[in-house]
């Protein structure tokens, strides 16, 4: 899908706000809200390391095109991802500001609850599954016992 | 047979089930030991389409993911 991005490590940051950008500034938005992840140096932390399953993070995506006024756009990684580099990026183009933070905030409030990525933090060499920040999905529990 | 695969931490590799069901499924995968603390937890994809019945009829050639609990970002 076009306007979701997939990178192995960091998010070239600067380079993809700058393609949407170009790509973008034209087509009649007034707002462009950049929202850009940074891995915070938590916990001793030498950064973050993620895997995702790209058939159903597409099929999540998709809801959110085709909107009649809003373009959204996202990039996020896969593989280690270290302190001060981003892990995930997205960019909401509408008319007018008000209605793009209202986006924003919808949206990544359901890509955290929805899209089928795993965080593991790396510490002392190690990839450990972040369990204490994961949340299970709104479909889960089908295979409860009895 | 039904390829079941297992996403994210869950280390198992993917296995081949002969079962109709999701239901004749879950049976199976309650017999796999280092399965039992994630099963609760994780959702299921048929085809890649996330279900909510146990009655989802399964059939040979089907690919089944078991998700566990996510955090993007």
């Amino acid at each position: 899908m076009d306007n979701l991005e997939i990178y192995k490590g960091g998010v070239p940051v600067m380079d993809v706000l700058n393609r949407w950008y170009e790509e973008f500034k034209l087509e009649g938005y007034g707002a462009m809200i950049p929202f850009i992840g940074i891995v915070r140096p938590d916990n001793e932390i030498e950064g973050l390391s993620f895997d995702l399953y790209l058939p159903l993070l597409s099929e999540w995506f998709k809801k959110w095109q085709n909107l009649p006024d809003v373009k959204i756009t996202m990039a996020h990684s896969f593989g280690d991802v270290m302190v001060g580099e981003t892990s995930f990026l997205c960019g909401i183009f509408t008319k007018h500001r008000r209605e793009g933070f209202k986006y924003l905030e919808e949206f990544v409030e359901d890509f955290k609850a929805n899209a089928p990525i795993w965080k593991y933090d790396l510490k002392n060499g190690k990839r450990i599954f972040a369990s204490d920040r994961a949340k299970e999905l709104p479909q889960a529990g089908i295979l409860k016992k009895g | 047979m039904v390829k079941v695969e297992f996403l994210g931490p869950i280390q198992i590799d993917k296995k081949e089930f002969d079962v109709k069901s999701v239901r004749e499924l879950k049976d199976e995968l309650y017999k796999i030991p280092e399965l039992e603390d994630w099963l609760i937890s994780c959702a299921i994809a048929v085809n890649d389409k996330i279900i909510n019945t146990l009655d989802t009829p399964l059939k040979d050639g089907d690919k089944v993911v078991l998700l566990p609990p996510v955090c993007g970002g």
